[in-house]
């Protein structure tokens, strides 16, 4: 059976998030922030493939390292 | 500086530095990579006396030991002693100070809850338009000449306007709120008089604004601060002076700091400038590689418990600098951390800081630096500095350049 690339999903750990809002500024509709700035991923975490390059990036500019990839890879 | 007292030079900046030496407040990068190499948490026993670390790793693991790392004293240099014995006074008597900024758990939470939501992104969008015209006026009032300060006629004018505007304080009197965040701040750090006189300027008129808040309550943060309540019970009025006071003095010369030196740093690169104009749509990661390369601020920490970070051991009553410009340029971390790269997709910098006391204003600050510097490239042309020489810079707590002369012809559509 034919696989397709596979689904990435992200977590935001609520322990290390201070609120910077760095991700938020880069995929807004990735991740959603409250009031007191704290992110949470959108959708449960689920990545589609083509914006899997765009929540790379959300990771890899956490200033708390708060953001990890659970699955996919 | 001029208004630094005369020092002895330093003899080796591992174990005698001096953040007030006129190469370390004009360029301090070649003195941390210098250290990094060879003694990356430094000491000193000038100014108080204190450590200096300059690695990434260290800040990253520093801002975590709280409170063996307290926050009870941020200054970079101590108050003098007659504000020292009061400050303990009062402490006794209220706890922090200026919380969150000044308060370690568990005091510092319901405070910090308290003011985020005035600088969440949604709140901070919606201050977009006033900062918009705000920068525009400002700029109508200089561009027929052909030149201007960036730092004095621009920079310096924006902050202090939209902090007042978010506090529901008058804009009208941002001359005031600099002279007396520069008397604290800056010329205070070396002219202990001064900060005297203007941390007491300062409470008194937050003193006043609370009364008259009191009378006719807003939509504003004072008012909200003056219903707010911790543990059930309202604040006293010293605590809420206390809050009021930090977010006025640490929304003003912070990020002026950082517009004079992006302003600074295109007046002097015409390939970064000229790039910028003609890819408006770097803007974003632009304003980040800016706050990495200049990052301002340097906050400090109080040593409450022994602790040991990289080999060195801190003990009880030493002062930590947390030297995050420091971080910012650190190979480990950074490519090329000596270069200003416009277009720089990974940058994990640390200007706010980290950790629980990671500035509560930072969504609030990139905003001001991105409509600050888009509608200065939009309505300025070619800019470039009319004396080279005449560049100063303010150091210490808060680093950035205090003028910035430019000439420009006019913007070509």
């Amino acid at each position: 059976m034919k696989r397709g690339p596979r689904a990435v999903r992200i977590k935001v750990n609520p322990d290390l998030c201070e609120g910077h809002n760095r991700c938020f500024a880069l995929a807004p509709d990735l991740f959603e922030v409250d009031d007191y700035g704290l992110s949470r991923a959108r959708h449960d975490g689920a990545i589609p493939p083509e914006r899997e390059e765009q929540a790379r990036l959300a990771i890899d500019n956490c200033p708390e390292f708060a953001i990890s990839v659970i699955e996919g890879d | 500086m001029t208004d630094v007292p005369e020092t002895c030079p330093v003899s080796d900046w591992a174990t005698d530095y001096d953040i007030f030496d006129p190469d370390y407040v004009h360029d301090p990068a070649p003195i941390w990579d210098e250290l990094r190499m060879r003694c990356p948490i430094a000491h000193t026993t000038r100014w108080g006396g204190s450590w200096l670390p300059t690695r990434y790793d260290d800040l990253q693991a520093m801002v975590r030991m709280v409170p063996a790392l307290s926050s009870r004293s941020t200054a970079v240099v101590p108050p003098p002693p007659a504000l020292r014995e009061q400050l303990v006074a009062e402490a006794k008597k209220y706890g922090a100070e200026t919380p969150p900024i000044s308060a370690d758990p568990p005091e510092h939470k319901p405070f910090r809850r308290m003011i985020l939501p005035f600088f969440s992104p949604r709140a901070v969008e919606a201050q977009i338009p006033y900062t918009r015209a705000l920068c525009h006026s400002l700029i109508d009032g200089f561009i027929a000449k052909g030149e201007a300060d960036a730092a004095v006629d621009y920079a310096q004018q924006i902050t202090p306007r939209v902090i007042a505007y978010v506090l529901g304080i008058d804009p009208g009197r941002a001359d005031e709120f600099v002279e007396w965040v520069r008397g604290l701040l800056e010329l205070g750090q070396t002219q202990p008089a001064m900060r005297i006189k203007y941390r007491g300027v300062i409470r008194d008129f937050f003193k006043d604004m609370v009364a008259e808040r009191r009378a006719n309550p807003g939509d504003d943060p004072i008012s909200t601060l003056i219903e707010a309540e911790v543990e059930g019970k309202k604040l006293d009025d010293y605590k809420i002076v206390g809050v009021c006071f930090l977010l006025l003095v640490a929304g003003i010369d912070t990020t002026w700091s950082s517009i004079s030196s992006s302003l600074l740093h295109f007046a002097t690169h015409p390939e970064d400038q000229a790039r910028l104009r003609a890819e408006p749509e770097l803007l974003p990661t632009a304003v980040e590689e800016m706050l990495r390369f200049y990052a301002p601020v340097t906050m400090a920490r109080k040593v409450t418990e022994p602790v040991e970070i990289s080999g060195v051991a801190l003990q009880p009553g030493d002062k930590v600098l947390m030297n995050f410009p420091a971080a910012n340029r650190d190979p480990a971390v950074f490519d090329r951390p000596d270069k200003v790269v416009l277009d720089r997709q990974r940058n994990r910098h640390i200007a706010f800081g980290l950790g629980i006391h990671r500035c509560a204003g930072s969504n609030l600050a990139r905003m001001e630096m991105q409509v600050a510097l888009h509608t200065w490239f939009d309505r300025i042309g070619t800019f470039e500095l009319t004396h080279p020489d005449s560049i100063t810079w303010a150091g210490g707590q808060v680093r950035g350049p205090r003028s910035v002369p430019v000439r420009f012809g006019a913007a070509v559509c």
